[in-house]
């Protein structure tokens, strides 16, 4: 029970952190670019102002796209369920494992494109193929970084993953886990579409990729996937966090450890946010075509990742 | 029991034919030789399925026919009765579609043929996991080889379906001497009885093992799609009605798959690790090639025939992962590997049989099979394009859709045996992880671009305008695999504990299993458990759905969609299939090696005045143009040389008669 109970809390915390996160992240480049920038409440603001308004729905579109939005919220909220947060009681391993996170990924992805197309802009199709072909060329390098963790691990359930790290931190100093969170980094901004990979600022230009498939979406609906795409971010910064760096978890349910355990992945969720924007603040936007050679870094990296593990275990 | 159904299953078939044959009318004949098919696969399922539950294995032996080659021997075992299920799960929806969708041939004797040789093909997929000696199996083969053949070559009036069905019949049968040989390699001079082949294969020398492993690969390979014999899937799908297509696809190929696993894991003992990992690797660059291919593909089934490759090739990557366990002595992950190609055959026959059929109401209802030439038509079609999208999600092995259990296990199957086998497999398995990774992340591209392109967005022809909703029997029939998607998905071990009889009886003991609704597989540290994962999604999703009604008290407004300041919207400004592939086809540019071909026609008086440009963009498989011109090439000039003979003289032929008799006698001499 207590452990459904935790898995609820971190399920809520999670999804109420996501805006903040992007806000974080947003006004840290305007400080850093010096703008003064919108504090970190702001996302809350424009999720207020956007679920409040009327929509406006193109007159091509059909029941996908009304359906579009819910799969997006419900795969990614099913996928952060998954993700272990601030205890490492982990109630998520139940339901399933890294592969199938990376899967609900996937189908958030798909809706998201098929929302995307479903309209019948060229901007939306864009879109959608852009988006599709990035997440397509992802799958290698993450499914190979969880090879890496999931050797050393003996599981790919992301609760053994970090208890088994927890109990045994010499496994963290091997070359496999450092090249391993590297790969994952790189894969997670694919992912995200942040940059290098898609600019999450930019809006009606033809590099677009997120904000493309987007486009349509208005009132509600597009409250719905602008906090989809928050969750998705923050979730993915946790598993980071917590895959590679679990300590700090609260291994007893007492409310010292968990009050504890919260600060420290909130800390540990700043430090990854701020690597990002520091990260977007100095590279640019990669061409579409270049993406796959830091695909190839990070795959590469994985690689070295997975078969290290094979000599430390 | 099993006796009975099996009777009654054949005695339906049978019947099948003759009431499409001998039926006065021709709606008459249509309805009740579907009726017996679809009767025919009902028995064939309760064949299928008592088998799998009471495990009691039935023989039958009969010396009436095919006396001269050791008479006609059948036996049922758990493996062949997985396989039997599986032609009959794909058949009768497909006798149940064919009802409407083939109504226009009523009057045609094409249409009695058809449905006469759908029974014929039905017979002889559900005798060859029976077999239990070379020349019923080789009968059964031949049948089921001989009816669609045929029924690839039905439709004179589609294009290009005399080519399609030669490259089938070529391959088929270049399939069948190898086999034949494989056969008769494997009996070394015993009868050809399976029992006594199991019992010789022992004793095979080194050098005969490998070259029946070889001639066993190319035969089943050859009927699964195997790369580099794939080549007929993708001419022969689009040829065939649709029902045939999704028969074929279905379970045709997957017989391919029962053919090698019979022969290398129940008929041959443990080879040697480099077999395993050789058809490991041919798996990876079959499901690789087919995904690539299907991603650039604009004809629906064809796309649909890649995307089987593709399947093929993951299915022998379990079996590749099997037969390299085995031979490791790894009982529990060979036994794991062979499950999991087996979920594969399943999920991938339900949710292709389901794909195919929708793809044929598509070219019903809109008269059109390339995705350029359709689009919105979930607007006109609405059921089939809720069906549609059940199957492309399962291909794409989205979580909670049957495709996804499989890919799953495909994962953790890698992982498990990265973990607990040799050093040496540190490179191939993460390899081999990495491109089943990569392959499912293209199967989802494949996925969206074919719903996205063919249902969404605007009609891009008139056909695609005017589309009508396939018949009430027709989307009865689709609904049959969507269900059976939806509950593998949910409840996948209601298969998984079937298939561990399934691979004990073959020797590979799998262990006790959780039979409860999560999966989870001995040797494997984590879980999976599907319905809680859709239950968890349902409810994110009602709570988003409840808050969005709460919220949108104000209007919703129906508009035009912003097209960059362009007032009229049309279908020339949206994405086209190619357009969608293009990244793709860019970033794999060294694997598709696409042509292009740009001309500018100007205006004489200046060149900055462009009249017209027109860009050819060609995307011709160059692996097959490189294998198989040569074979062309030979074939033709030895046919040139060869009717040369044909001067007209009938002289010259009636000495070449006995002159032919003379050699064979020889020949027959010198072999004993």
């Amino acid at each position: 029970m207590t452990t459904v109970v935790l898995a609820a809390a971190e399920l809520l915390f999670l999804a109420i952190l996501a805006p903040a996160v992007v806000g974080y992240v947003r006004w840290l480049k305007a400080r850093l670019q010096s703008r003064r920038g919108a504090d970190l409440f702001q996302p809350y603001r424009e999720f207020r102002k956007t679920f409040a308004k009327g929509m406006v729905i193109a007159d091509t579109a059909s029941w996908l796209f009304h359906l579009a939005p819910y799969v997006v919220v419900a795969s990614t909220v099913a996928a952060a369920v998954l993700v272990p947060v601030f205890s490492a009681s982990q109630a998520g391993d139940q339901f399933g494992d890294l592969f199938a996170l990376m899967a609900l990924l996937i189908l958030g992805t798909m809706f998201l494109a098929l929302g995307g197309l479903d309209p019948g802009t060229a901007f939306g199709g864009m879109g959608s193929s852009r988006e599709m072909t990035v997440a397509a060329l992802t799958e290698p390098t993450l499914a190979i970084a969880v090879l890496a963790l999931a050797l050393t691990a003996g599981s790919s359930s992301l609760g053994v993953i970090t208890g088994t790290l927890l109990t045994t931190p010499a496994n963290a100093i091997g070359p496999g886990h450092a090249l391993a969170f590297a790969a994952f980094l790189i894969a997670m901004l694919a992912e995200t579409g942040r940059l290098p990979v898609d600019n999450p600022a930019t809006h009606l230009e033809l590099t677009m990729i997120h904000e493309a498939m987007i486009l349509e979406y208005s009132g509600p609906y597009l409250a719905l996937l602008e906090w989809a795409a928050a969750l998705k971010l923050t979730l993915l910064l946790t598993l980071a966090a917590n895959l590679f760096v679990p300590w700090g978890m609260a291994t007893s349910v007492g409310a010292a450890a968990l009050a504890f355990g919260l600060v420290v992945v909130v800390a540990k969720i700043a430090v990854l946010a701020t690597l990002l924007a520091l990260l977007e603040t100095r590279v640019a936007k990669l061409r579409l075509f270049r993406v796959p050679e830091l695909l190839a870094v990070s795959f590469t990296l994985a690689l070295l990742a997975a078969t290290s593990s094979f000599f430390t275990r | 029991m099993i006796g009975t159904a099996l009777a009654s299953a054949m005695a339906a078939f049978a019947a099948g034919a003759v009431f499409a044959l001998a039926w006065p009318s021709g709606a008459g004949a249509r309805r009740l030789s579907l009726a017996s098919a679809f009767a025919g696969c009902v028995a064939a399922l309760v064949l299928g399925v008592d088998m799998l539950d009471s495990g009691i294995s039935w023989t039958w032996q009969s010396q009436a026919v095919l006396q001269p080659l050791g008479g006609v021997s059948l036996r049922v075992d758990p493996l062949g009765a997985f396989f039997v299920a599986i032609v009959a799960l794909t058949g009768a929806p497909a006798s149940l579609y064919a009802l409407g969708y083939l109504r226009e041939l009523d009057g045609r004797l094409r249409g009695r043929a058809v449905h006469a040789l759908f029974n014929v093909f039905l017979a002889g997929m559900c005798l060859v996991p029976l077999a239990d000696n070379a020349a019923t199996f080789l009968f059964a083969w031949e049948v089921m080889a001989l009816s669609s053949y045929l029924l690839v070559v039905s439709d004179p009036e589609q294009e290009g379906a005399a080519a399609a069905g030669l490259w089938y019949a070529v391959m088929t049968h270049a399939g069948f001497l190898a086999l034949l040989a494989a056969f008769v390699m494997l009996a070394q001079n015993g009868p050809l009885e399976f029992p006594a082949m199991r019992a010789a294969a022992g004793t095979l020398t080194p050098a005969a093992q490998s070259t029946s492993v070889l001639l066993t690969l190319a035969a089943f390979g050859s009927k699964a799609g195997l790369v580099p014999l794939h080549v007929w899937l993708p001419r022969a799908h689009p040829a065939a009605p649709s029902h045939v297509s999704a028969l074929m696809s279905g379970a045709m190929v997957k017989l391919g798959v029962y053919g090698t696993i019979r022969v290398l894991f129940d008929l041959m003992p443990p080879l040697s690790p480099w077999w395993g990992g050789a058809v490991l690797a041919l798996g990876v660059v079959t499901a690789l090639t087919g995904v690539l291919y299907s991603v650039a593909e604009t004809h629906i089934k064809r796309v649909l025939a890649y995307s089987t490759v593709e399947n093929i090739g993951l299915i022998f990557v379990g079996l590749g992962f099997a037969l390299l366990m085995r031979a490791y002595d790894s009982g529990v992950l060979a036994a794991m590997g062979l499950v999991v190609a087996l979920l594969h055959t399943l999920n991938h026959a339900v949710f292709k049989s389901l794909l195919f059929l929708a793809a044929g109401a598509v070219v019903h209802g809109a008269r059109a099979s390339s995705l350029e030439a359709l689009g919105g038509l979930i607007k006109r079609m609405p059921h089939t394009a809720a069906l549609c999208l059940i199957g492309v999600l399962a291909l794409a092995a989205v979580p909670p859709l049957n495709g996804f259990t499989s890919e799953w296990l495909t994962f953790q199957l890698l992982l498990a045996g990265a973990r607990y086998t040799a050093p040496s497999l540190a490179i191939m398995l993460p390899l081999a992880l990495a491109a089943v990774a990569l392959v499912a992340g293209l199967a989802a591209v494949s996925a969206v671009r074919f719903f996205g392109i063919a249902f969404l967005a605007l009609p891009r022809t008139d056909g695609a305008r005017d589309a009508h909703e396939a018949p009430l029997t027709m989307r009865a029939a689709m609904a049959m695999p969507a269900l059976a998607c939806v509950v593998l998905g949910l409840v996948p071990t209601l298969a998984v504990t079937q298939l561990t009889a399934v691979v004990s009886d073959l020797g590979l003991p799998m262990g006790q299993l959780d039979t409860g609704l999560a999966l989870s597989l001995p040797l494997i540290g984590s879980r999976l458990w599907p319905i809680a994962i859709a239950a968890l999604m349902a409810a994110a999703a009602i709570a988003a759905v409840l808050g969005t009604r709460a919220a949108r008290g104000r209007q919703v407004r129906i508009d035009a969609a912003w097209n960059c300041g362009r007032i009229a919207q049309s279908p020339r400004s949206e994405y086209t299939a190619a357009a969608f592939a293009e990244p793709l086809k860019r970033v794999f540019t060294g694997f598709y090696r696409p042509t292009h071909e740009v001309t500018v026609e100007v205006h004489p008086v200046s060149p900055y005045f462009v009249r017209a440009i027109t860009l050819r963009a060609d995307l011709a498989p160059w692996m097959e143009q490189a294998i198989y011109a040569p074979v062309v090439r030979a074939a033709q000039r030895l046919s040139a040389q060869a009717s040369r003979l044909h001067t007209g003289s009938i002289h010259l032929y009636l000495a070449l008669l006995p002159a032919a008799l003379l050699v064979l006698l020889l020949l027959g001499r010198w072999i004993r």
